[in-house]
C-alpha cells in the first residue's frame, strides 16, 4: 500500500521527504544535545577541579637536592639545581634536541627547576629524585618503563618519549615559596 | 526458527510450546543441530570459552558483593576477601586465574579458526563477532586488573590510558575524560569497576549473536569442506555434548590445578603492594595474554617524517599505538587477505608451515614483551641482541604474515586435492 501511495503522489514526495529530513535533523541535534551531559559527566568533577593548586616552601631544599610533591594526584619534581647542573643545561640549548627548548624558557629562576614528574611517553614516574637513582647519561632523569632519558633541564634526550617533561604553571609567591597550579 | 516437530505429548509442554516454542528451540539447537562428524578436539574450545565466561560472571558477582571500589579501601577489601570471607580465596583465585584460562581457550579457538580457515565465506560475520568478543574481553580484563589497586593495577591503568594521549589534538582531553581527574584516581577506579561489571554482559550478548551466526552457517570442520549429505553430519547431542564435556573436564583439570596448587603463577608480586602514584615499579609488565601487543607497542621507535624535512607526520608514540591496535584489527580483513579457496591448512602444505612460524612469532613477541626493551639477550660474554630489535623483527613478521605472505600464498600455493565429502574421508580413516 505504501508503494502505491509513493508512486501516485510523486509530487507530494518532496513535502514528505522534507518532513522526514527535518524530523531526522531535529532528532539528531536532540540526541547530540542529550548525549553531551552523559559524556561530560565523566569529566573531572567540581571538587576535583577545586583541588588544583598547592603551595610549596622551598627554604629547606638544599642545593643539589630534589624533592617530590603531589599536585593533582601527580608527582611534581622540584630540583634545586647546582651551578654545574645549570651550566650543563644551558650548554645543551643548541644540542640536537627532539623537543627544542632553551633552559631559560623552562625556569623562572635558574636554580629552581619545577617539572611534572610524569614521563611524556606513557605516564610512568622517571627515576632520579634520589641521589642513588639512575639519572641517565645527562644527569637528569631516567624512565625505567621504556628507557627515556631526560637532561638537567628535563628535556628529552633519548628513548621513546616525544616531549620534554612538562613545566607546570607556577608562580613565586615569595623568594622561597611557590604556588603550583 | 524451530523445525517442524510433532506436537509434544505432555499437555503442559504443549501449552507452553504454543506460546513460546522454547522446547523446540532447545531441541533444534542443542540436540538435533547437525554437526560435521569429523570435528577434532580443537573444536572444544568454543564451548570451553563459553563455560569460562559463565565461571567469570558467577565468581565475579560473588566477589562484587565483598569488594569496595575506593582508593583507600580497594586493596584492603581484596585482602579481606582472601582472609576473612568464606571461600573468598577460592572465588578470587578462580576469577583471577579464570581470566588467564579464558584467554587461553579463546586464543586456541582463534588459532584453530585461522588454521582451518573458519573465517572464510560464509563465516566472515561469525569471525567478526568473535573479534568483537575478543576486544570486549581485553577491555574487561584490563579494567578488572585495575580493581585490586596494587602497584601493577595502578601503573597498568596509567600506561594504558595514556595510550590515548597519542591521538592528535584531542588526546590529552580524552585521557582526562577517561580518568575523570588529572591522574588515575578514585573516579577512575569507580568507573572501571562499573564497566568491568557491565562488559561481561555485553560479551554474553555478543556470544549469543556469535552462536546465532554459527547456527546459520553451521560449524566448519578439519577438512574445511561443507557437509553435503546426511552421512556427513551427526546430531550435536549426544555426540558433541559428550565430547565437549570430556574436553571441559580436561581443561578444568589444568585450570583447577593452577587455582589450587599455583594460584599466583600468572600474577606479578608487585601487585601485592598497594598502589602508589609517586613511585613507578622498576619493571611494568602486563598479564601474559597482553604481552605480544605490548611488544608491538614498544617496537615502533621512529617518527615517520616527510622526507628531507623535520615535519613529523606520524610520531613514534602514535605509530606504536596504531600498530598495537592494528595487530588485532587486521583480523577483521583476514577473509580478504587469505583468499585461498581451500579452507583447511591440511591441504595447504606451505600455509601449514607458515602457520607454525606465525604461532612461534606470537610467542616470541610475548617473550619480548616480558623483557625490558633496553636489555639484551646475551649470546656470549660480550655479545647480545637487544630485545627491542627482536621485537621489531617479530612485529614486522607479524604484519608481514597477514599483509604479504597470506595474499601471495593464496595466489601461488599448490594445494593438495580435497576429498569428495566428509563421510568419504572419514570412512577411509576408519
Amino acid at each position: 500500500m505504501a508503494d502505491t501511495v509513493g508512486k501516485t503522489e510523486a509530487a507530494g514526495e518532496t513535502r514528505r521527504d522534507f518532513l522526514f529530513l527535518a524530523t531526522a535533523a531535529v532528532g539528531a541535534v536532540g540526541v547530540a544535545a542529550t548525549l553531551w551531559p552523559f559524556i561530560d559527566a565523566m569529566n573531572p568533577a567540581a571538587d576535583i577541579r577545586a583541588l588544583s593548586s598547592v603551595d610549596v616552601d622551598l627554604a629547606p631544599v638544599a642545593a643539589g637536592q630534589r624533592i617530590t610533591i603531589k599536585w593533582r594526584g601527580k608527582p611534581v619534581f622540584i630540583d634545586h639545581r647546582t651551578a654545574e647542573e645549570i651550566s650543563k643545561a644551558q650548554q645543551d640549548d643548541n644540542a640536537d634536541l627532539r623537543d627544542p627548548a632553551t633552559d631559560a624558557s623552562r625556569v623562572k629562576k635558574p636554580e629552581w627547576l619545577v617539572l611534572v614528574g610524569i614521563c611524556t611517553h606513557l605516564g610512568c614516574v622517571p627515576l632520579g629524585q634520589m641521589p642513588t637513582d639512575p639519572r641517565g647519561d645527562w644527569g637528569g632523569w631516567f624512565c625505567p618503563c621504556h628507557g627515556s632519558v631526560y637532561d638537567t633541564s628535563g628535556r628529552i634526550r633519548k628513548g621513546p618519549a616525544p616531549r620534554n617533561l612538562e613545566v607546570p604553571t607556577y608562580v613565586f609567591t615569595s623568594d622561597t615559596t611557590i604556588k603550583i597550579g | 526458527m524451530a523445525a517442524p516437530t510433532p506436537p509434544p505429548e505432555n499437555a503442559i509442554v504443549r501449552w507452553i510450546e504454543a506460546r513460546l516454542p522454547i522446547f523446540g528451540f532447545v531441541k533444534h539447537h542443542l540436540k538435533d543441530y547437525p554437526t560435521p562428524r569429523n570435528l577434532n578436539y580443537l573444536w572444544n574450545f568454543g564451548s570451553i570459552a563459553g563455560i569460562m565466561l559463565v565461571v567469570m560472571i558467577l565468581t565475579g558477582v560473588l566477589l562484587a558483593m565483598q569488594y569496595t571500589a575506593h582508593v583507600d579501601m580497594a586493596f584492603n577489601s581484596v585482602e579481606r576477601i582472601m582472609r576473612d570471607v568464606n571461600y573468598g580465596w577460592l572465588l578470587r583465585y578462580l576469577h583471577m586465574n579464570g581470566g588467564s584460562f579464558f584467554f587461553l581457550a579463546v586464543y586456541i579457538h582463534l588459532l584453530r579458526g585461522m588454521y582451518y580457515g573458519s573465517f572464510k565465506a560464509p563465516r566472515e560475520i561469525l569471525w567478526w563477532l568473535g573479534i568483537v568478543i575478543l576486544l570486549l574481553m581485553m577491555a574487561t580484563a584490563f579494567m578488572g586488573y585495575v580493581l585490586p589497586w596494587g602497584q601493577m593495577s595502578y601503573w597498568a591503568a596509567t600506561v594504558i590510558t595514556n595510550l590515548f594521549s597519542a591521538i592528535p589534538w584531542v588526546g590529552n582531553d580524552i585521557v582526562t575524560w577517561l580518568w575523570g581527574g588529572f591522574s588515575v584516581d578514585n573516579p577512575t577506579l569507580n568507573r572501571f569497576y562499573a564497566l568491568h561489571y557491565l562488559l561481561p554482559f555485553l560479551i554474553f550478548a555478543v556470544v549469543f549473536v556469535h552462536l546465532w551466526a554459527l547456527h546459520t552457517v553451521k560449524s566448519n570442520n578439519p577438512l574445511g569442506i561443507e557437509p553435503k549429505k546426511q552421512q556427513d553430519t551427526i546430531p550435536f547431542h549426544p555426540y558433541y555434548t559428550v565430547k565437549d564435556l570430556f574436553g571441559f573436564g580436561m581443561f578444568f583439570l589444568v585450570y583447577l590445578g593452577v587455582v589450587f596448587f599455583a594460584p599466583n603463577l600468572f600474577s606479578e608480586p608487585d601487585n601485592y603492594i598497594q598502589a602508589n602514584s609517586m613511585v613507578t615499579p622498576p619493571h611494568i609488565v602486563p598479564e601474559w595474554y597482553f604481552l605480544p601487543y605490548y611488544a608491538i607497542l614498544r617496537s615502533v621507535t621512529i617518527n615517520i617524517s616527510i622526507p628531507f624535512t623535520d615535519i613529523v607526520i606520524l610520531p613514534a608514540k602514535l605509530g606504536g599505538v596504531i600498530a598495537m591496535f592494528g595487530s588485532i584489527l587486521v583480523l577483521f580483513v583476514l577473509p580478504w587477505l587469505d583468499r585461498s579457496p581451500i579452507k583447511s591448512g591440511r591441504f595447504r602444505p606451505i600455509f601449514k608451515q607458515l602457520f607454525v612460524l606465525f604461532v612461534v612469532d606470537c610467542i616470541v613477541l610475548g617473550w619480548v614483551g616480558h623483557n625490558r626493551p633496553d636489555e639484551m639477550l646475551m649470546m656470549g660474554p660480550n655479545m647480545g641482541i637487544p630485545y627491542l630489535m627482536i621485537g621489531q623483527v617479530a612485529t614486522f613478521y607479524y604484519f608481514g604474515h597477514f599483509l604479504i605472505l597470506l595474499p601471495v600464498l593464496a595466489r601461488f600455493e599448490k594445494t593438495r586435492p580435497l576429498p569428495d565429502s566428509i563421510s568419504a574421508a572419514s570412512s577411509g580413516q576408519g
